[in-house]
């Protein structure tokens, strides 16, 4: 009787056991066709950021958009609470529940959301290249993928610049309509200056923590100014182990060692709150300090003092992705065309302040910038603008980069060189690996 | 239960859930763990070819990780034994105090309910580099400061963790020494012991099975440390002086797009505390009970 009952338990475990291991199989197996309907036409959902600008963008769109297609309307909404919107985005696709267009997809996030079969082929549609190559212009080649083909629609940039507090910069002494701030070490002096005199207790305070996407905002940016627009990855292979790139972190090793940028954790903004001189920040920083601080901009330095028409920054971009579980892609492909229209970018610069990625932006725009000279310089700015890599395991990528930079440039443990080319190695690998 | 069905019916609310939210993906993981597995949209044409112990041999020779579960290690063996002394300590203060009993017993507890969110923000007013603790200390603060130190970060958060999650723990001693008879300190008394003999002697024995679950729970919990040092030290900082497995977990399954890696860091985690686990029960004699 009990071995009976124990048999018993022993076949219902087996059993059970065996159902899920071959639901398992199941998922792993893949599953049909991605059913292309990139023809088909009816209502659309939509995803936008979720700050109060852009959200009123997103409405006024889908309104001047449903009001002309009755019978292909767009439900839009903001993007789902989470950590970040890469990662809801991510379960969306996994969950097969994502809306056909997001209006805040990363671009260090669209290699995985291709790996994963979330992302609709842009240059599926017939003049899906066309029409992404005519708005872009050059700049659009630094968002095709590896296979040559668009997975995303270059949207908006918001090229970072250095914000630099003026009041802050009159009590150090310093000239504040014309900092000296072109060169590293015009960069430092004035840091010094900065900090010795009291005017700052930090010249500037990125955020020193490890995240992956930290670098995009002290390294990368002169980086992409000292090497002229070179991406991290190039051709397969990490560029960051040349002189530049040593220029670039020796630089910011001074400021840390030096006390001149802070090692340790803010909550919150450094330089609304007062705690730094300066930022590295885009466009959107504009409405969001007007009120807090008496703020100036220039562009990132470099060793040499490049001057600003020829400088680079990071673009700190984000674009619209279709989504594979959207079931009417031709209307979604018609409402990001109509998005991306010169109408509509035109509402984007007015309501938000960022850049479309326009090749003609500025003299699109001519009377925008007139009336906004405060944005002038990021208009500029916008034409020479460096993304991050479209490659393999990108985010990996950028964390194996971020550790190494943590390491040897904010808390200086190691030689530089030896670190990052240990980080350069992996890179490497994991750029070659699918 | 084969023979009354509606046993069956009464607890299958209960297998479903331990079914779903328990061993389905428990066992998931497992299967993620020996394959090249990602996560993809359904109908996506994906190849997750089976790669045996490729994941396990990864995460074990990666200097993150290895790094990783020596920081639990340090975590663990700072937070642990504090967690148990203290608690078991004030417990025993709270049961005998007459006056201000109930506000002690809250004032203890409000950090174990309050989110760690918004408890971290006094914690880095107290722990930066010019925060209170250092102003305090002068010329001894440590340099570089306590949560930016590779020597003092892990031990910050340690010390972090044990205060806001100790109000718990006494909270368990408390119902524990509640079934201590009171004749056996009336017993004591009578041969003669003081107030620390009748401690050793009569209230450690007598708790002995919170003392169990106390190891146990301050273990399992300490093990899956995320969040403090998320919010501390910005996500691992400095240097990964402070990251902990299952924030590579995170940063590896979702934010980098490999659970594989991420569930055999998992299924080491797992494994570790189980031992762990066993090793304490048998020590604290978790057996008697």
């Amino acid at each position: 009787m009990h071995s009976t009952a124990r048999t018993r338990r022993v076949l219902a475990a087996t059993a059970a056991s065996a159902a899920v291991i071959l639901a398992l199989g199941a998922c792993s197996s893949g599953g049909g066709a991605a059913g292309a309907a990139t023809t088909a036409h009816g209502p659309i959902t939509i995803w936008y950021s979720n700050n109060a600008t852009e959200i009123a963008w997103g409405k006024q769109m889908v309104t001047a958009w449903n009001a002309d297609h009755p019978n292909e309307t767009v439900t839009a909404q903001e993007i789902p609470a989470g950590k970040s919107s890469e990662e809801v985005i991510g379960a969306a696709i996994t969950a097969g529940n994502a809306p056909c267009l997001v209006y805040n997809t990363a671009p260090v996030a669209v290699p995985q959301f291709q790996k994963q079969g979330g992302l609709v082929n842009l240059s599926s549609f017939s003049d899906g290249d066309s029409y992404i190559k005519a708005r872009s212009g050059d700049t659009a080649a630094q968002y095709e993928s590896t296979d040559g083909k668009f997975y995303q629609m270059p949207w908006k940039s918001n090229p970072v610049m250095i914000f630099y507090n003026k009041d802050m910069f009159a009590k150090a002494g310093l000239d504040p309509e014309h900092p000296k701030l072109a060169t590293y070490d015009e960069f430092l002096t004035a840091s010094r200056a900065l900090v010795s005199s009291g005017a700052a207790a930090n010249a500037i305070y990125p955020s020193p923590t490890s995240e992956f996407y930290q670098s995009w905002f002290d390294f990368y940016p002169l980086y992409a100014a000292e090497t002229g627009g070179k991406q991290l990855v190039e051709d397969g292979k990490a560029t960051f182990t040349g002189d530049e790139g040593a220029k670039v972190a020796e630089f910011w090793k001074t400021m840390y060692t030096e006390g001149l940028a802070n090692k340790e954790l803010y909550q919150g903004d450094s330089f609304a709150d007062g705690k730094a001189a300066m930022s590295i920040v885009g466009p959107w920083a504009v409405p969001v300090y007007k009120d807090k601080v008496n703020w100036g901009a220039v562009p990132v330095p470099t060793s040499a003092g490049t001057s600003a028409d020829k400088t680079y920054t990071f673009s700190d971009a984000k674009n619209v992705g279709m989504y594979t579980a959207c079931k009417n892609q031709g209307t979604a492909w018609d409402v990001l065309k109509f998005s991306t229209s010169e109408a509509q970018d035109g509402q984007l610069l007015s309501l938000t302040g960022q850049m479309p990625i326009r090749s003609d932006l500025t003299t699109t725009y001519p009377d925008y910038f007139a009336a906004n000279p405060a944005y002038v310089a990021f208009g500029d700015q916008a034409a020479r603008t460096v993304e991050v890599p479209n490659v393999s395991n990108s985010v990996e990528v950028w964390q194996t980069f971020r550790d190494a930079y943590s390491k040897s440039v904010i808390f200086g443990q190691g030689d530089i060189s030896s670190t990052l080319g240990g980080a350069a190695d992996k890179i490497n690998t994991l750029v070659s690996s699918k | 239960m084969g023979r009354n069905p509606i046993g069956l019916l009464l607890s299958a609310p209960y297998l479903v859930f331990v079914i779903a939210v328990f061993a389905y993906p428990l066992i998931f993981a497992v299967y993620m763990a020996f394959h090249d597995y990602f996560f993809a949209a359904p109908g996506a044409q994906v190849d997750r070819p089976f790669v045996g112990l490729d994941n396990f041999q990864e995460v074990l020779s990666d200097p993150a990780v290895i790094r990783s579960f020596g920081n639990v290690g340090i975590f663990l063996l700072i937070n642990v034994p504090l967690t148990v002394v203290l608690s078991l300590v004030l417990a025993t203060a709270l049961n005998k105090a007459v006056r201000g009993r109930t506000f002690l017993r809250v004032a203890y507890y409000v950090p174990y309910v309050t989110a760690s969110v918004a408890v971290v923000g006094v914690w880095l007013f107290l722990f930066s580099g010019g925060g209170l603790v250092n102003q305090v200390l002068g010329p001894l603060a440590p340099d570089p400061s306590w949560l930016i130190s590779p020597t003092w970060a892990m031990p910050t958060i340690a010390l972090f963790v044990t205060w806001k999650q100790l109000g718990f723990y006494i909270l368990l001693y408390l119902a524990a020494l509640q079934s201590v008879s009171t004749e056996l300190y009336e017993a004591a008394s009578t041969d003669g012991a003081g107030a620390i003999r009748k401690f050793f002697s009569v209230t450690i024995p007598g708790v002995r099975p919170a003392t169990v679950l106390v190891l146990l729970l301050s273990t399992v919990t300490g093990a899956n440390l995320f969040t403090e040092p998320y919010l501390l030290t910005g996500g691992g900082g400095p240097n990964g002086a402070s990251t902990s497995p299952v924030l590579l977990m995170y940063q590896k399954g979702i934010e980098q797009g490999n659970p594989d890696t991420a569930s055999a860091i998992g299924i080491i985690l797992v494994i570790g505390v189980l031992i762990i686990a066993f090793i304490q029960r048998k020590v604290a004699g978790g057996d008697e009970s």
